[in-house]
């Protein structure tokens, strides 16, 4: 529940202006120790990258390795005999592909809804004066100081008590909303100069048009971030689900994928076929990361910049 | 040029929401926020209030918690898992114990390696650095459940790391099923002394309290360090790219060496990103919620058991709707306090006298 609140990348406020640096950097690093030191330390990044990345090269291989053979022998990475009966159950015998689409549905729908209505409260409160902007900024970052395990009751009494628990609904309404979103629109909206603005004005728009035509498009970096943080986010969801749905028909990936690491649908431990799921669960994410790759790591870089 | 001038003409007096260039805004920007407004205040703030009447409450989950059957009782949840003596209490003092020691070692070494991590990479020059950034991250974007059965599978009996450890002549245990602490393990001794063996405190003797993570929740230890670290490596890579190098050149005209200049140049210049990473770690590693519910339900012998965990166990599973709220709440206020505490410690302090003397060059002491 806590890690993936952790786990999201360092929130990104502004654009990011990262050439700045690399002079002095380089500048820095070239004078920096002597070739045996400089291979060292190469060959200690690399052992811990070896660490950081074995896990996973593991699990795809083991995804193709027989039962008997992923416990007699889980550390080689080429399978002696490939099997792809762990998919094969997977697909062909298994809810995997129901919970698939759910998380899919949910996701999609989170991430749309998230970015539209996290921009638009950003907007408001970076730019739009009305009265109570202060009240409900202050509300907003109040709101991510409030731990997510505390919500877990809070949230299933109150789907209830809506006639929301175990729909769609129920799983993605509370989520469309991020409070670290609104604070990251607003501090974005903040660094684009008002003068922007002021021309559509005079020629007459209104908020709405002025938010939807000319500063949205500009928000393109910050709305990256969003997109991330709330596909990765509502991707790996498991507590929220847990606690707003019952039925199989709603179970999503995280919560499939639970309930087969501890036992259901298996006999024995049918490593290949958790690995597998566990494995199909983590593409899209990965994906998605690859993509943006550039963006996060520069996001961040550009997070604490002033 | 001219545009501020259009309104102030028109119409004299410029308020807001009131016509002119800016007319309408006030309705706008309700709106606007109207939508977060709305879902914060359905899915947030209602929903702790009423479950703080819950654990105030005896609502046995059956109806609304609001119906008028529902009586207020006081703090009778919150005594029955603190002092009633009885299966409440003791598990609720395990899952502390648990807690405590998952963010005594996670953590200060996660701070240790995300640190670490972010000093190398930013040592090596242009070559690799993105390499190796994105394989330290890369584990940070899997989601707890996929990483849970990863764990699950390379710290079983056959798994990876105990080959690994077999290599070395060792004999790994049977992680995820092992609930002997870590730190009795290491000392050796099995009974225990009677001070520590009698006395009690939340129904956990003060033995239990010191036996240290099991093998079992170090094996979760050692996954949140694994999946954390690279996301805070690059809150400390950002930071320590900011950090502008003249400082530190001028620390090398006056000889300081490698480490010198990271201590006394560089490592100060952290603080506020170790303040924000500490911070990050604390709150999230009282919250361990999904690795527990993936991997081991709070076994063996309840020493993966945790406050969030055992909040949901007790509402969902054991419909004591009360008892769940008041631990959850209790988990808060941990959380609340510990954050403060750090940011006590980690507070800026007046450099005290005798520091600044040591940094005078000697014969110009004032004073």
């Amino acid at each position: 529940m806590a890690e993936p609140a952790l786990r999201e990348p360092a929130v990104a406020t502004h654009p990011p202006s990262p050439p700045t640096a690399a002079p002095a950097r380089r500048h820095r690093g070239r004078r920096g120790g002597s070739l045996g030191s400089r291979i060292g330390l190469y060959a200690l990044l690399v052992v811990i990258a070896l660490v950081y990345i074995y896990p996973f090269l593991v699990q795809v291989s083991t995804s193709f390795k027989t039962e008997s053979e992923a416990a007699a022998d889980p550390l080689s990475l080429i399978p002696q005999t490939w099997s792809f009966a762990a998919y094969d159950r997977l697909f062909a015998h298994s809810d995997f592909p129901l919970w698939f689409a759910n998380s899919a549905i949910v996701t999609i729908c989170v991430t749309l809804g998230r970015v539209f209505f996290v921009s638009l409260a950003g907007y408001a409160l970076a730019r739009l004066h009305f009265r109570g902007r202060g009240v409900i900024f202050a509300l907003v970052v109040a709101v991510m100081a409030v731990p997510t395990v505390v919500l877990l009751i809070p949230k299933f009494l109150v789907l209830n008590q809506l006639g929301l628990y175990d729909s769609y609904s129920g799983m993605i309404l509370p989520l469309l909303v991020d409070a670290a979103g609104v604070f990251i629109m607003k501090n974005f909206f903040e660094s684009i100069p008002v003068s922007v603005e002021e021309q559509a004005r005079i020629d007459g728009a209104g908020s709405f048009r002025i938010f939807w035509s000319v500063v949205l498009p500009m928000a393109r970096p910050a709305l990256i971030t969003i997109v991330i943080l709330s596909f990765q986010g509502s991707w790996n969801e498991l507590a929220h689900f847990i606690v707003s749905t019952q039925s199989p028909a709603l179970t999503t990936l995280t919560k499939g994928v639970a309930g087969l690491a501890s036992g259901q649908l298996s006999q024995g431990s049918q490593y290949p076929l958790k690995l597998a799921a566990a494995l199909l669960m983590t593409i899209p994410v990965a994906v998605l990361f690859f993509i943006f790759q550039r963006r996060i790591m520069n996001t961040s870089e550009g997070a604490v910049k002033e | 040029m001219t545009a501020p001038a259009a309104p102030r003409t028109a119409s004299a007096p410029r308020r807001r929401g009131s016509s002119g260039i800016r007319g309408g805004e006030g309705v706008a920007g309700w709106l606007f926020v109207l939508p977060v407004v709305l879902i914060l205040g359905v899915f947030l703030f209602i929903p702790v209030l009423m479950a703080l009447w819950v654990s105030f409450s005896d609502w046995n989950g059956n109806g609304s918690p609001l119906s008028p059957s529902v009586s207020f009782i006081g703090l009778q949840n919150y005594a029955d898992v603190t002092t009633s003596g009885g299966l409440a209490e003791r598990n609720f003092g395990l899952s502390l114990r648990n807690n405590a020691w998952y963010v005594l070692l996670v953590v200060p070494l996660q701070t240790a390696l995300s640190l670490l991590l972010a000093v190398l990479v930013s040592r090596a020059m242009l070559r690799g650095r993105g390499f190796f950034r994105t394989a330290y991250y890369f584990p940070s974007v899997t989601s707890s459940v996929a990483i849970t059965v990863l764990w699950l599978f390379l710290f079983s009996t056959t798994g990876v790391v105990n080959q690994i450890i077999g290599w070395f002549g060792g004999h790994g245990p049977n992680w995820f099923q092992d609930p002997r602490g870590l730190f009795h393990l290491l000392a050796g001794t099995t009974p225990g002394p009677e001070v520590l063996t009698q006395g009690k405190f939340l129904g956990v003797t003060w033995w239990e309290w010191t036996a240290g993570p099991s093998v079992a929740m170090f094996a979760f230890i050692l996954m949140a360090i694994f999946t954390t670290s690279g996301t805070f490596m690059l809150l400390f890579l950002a930071a320590l790219q900011n950090i502008g190098p003249e400082l530190a050149e001028a620390a090398m005209v006056d000889g300081a060496n490698g480490w010198q200049r990271f201590w006394r140049i560089t490592l100060p210049q952290l603080r506020p990103t170790i303040f924000t990473v500490v911070t990050l770690g604390l709150i999230g590693c009282w919250q361990v919620f999904d690795q527990i519910y993936t991997g081991t339900q709070g076994g063996p012998g309840k020493t993966t058991l945790t406050p969030a965990y055992l909040s949901y166990q007790a509402s969902f599973q054991d419909q004591k709707w009360g008892d769940g709220a008041a631990i959850a709440f209790m988990l808060f206020v941990i959380i609340i306090l510990f954050t403060l505490l750090q940011r006590w410690v980690l507070r800026d302090r007046p450099v005290s006298r005798r520091r600044i003397r040591a940094y005078q060059p000697k014969g110009v002491r004032h004073g």
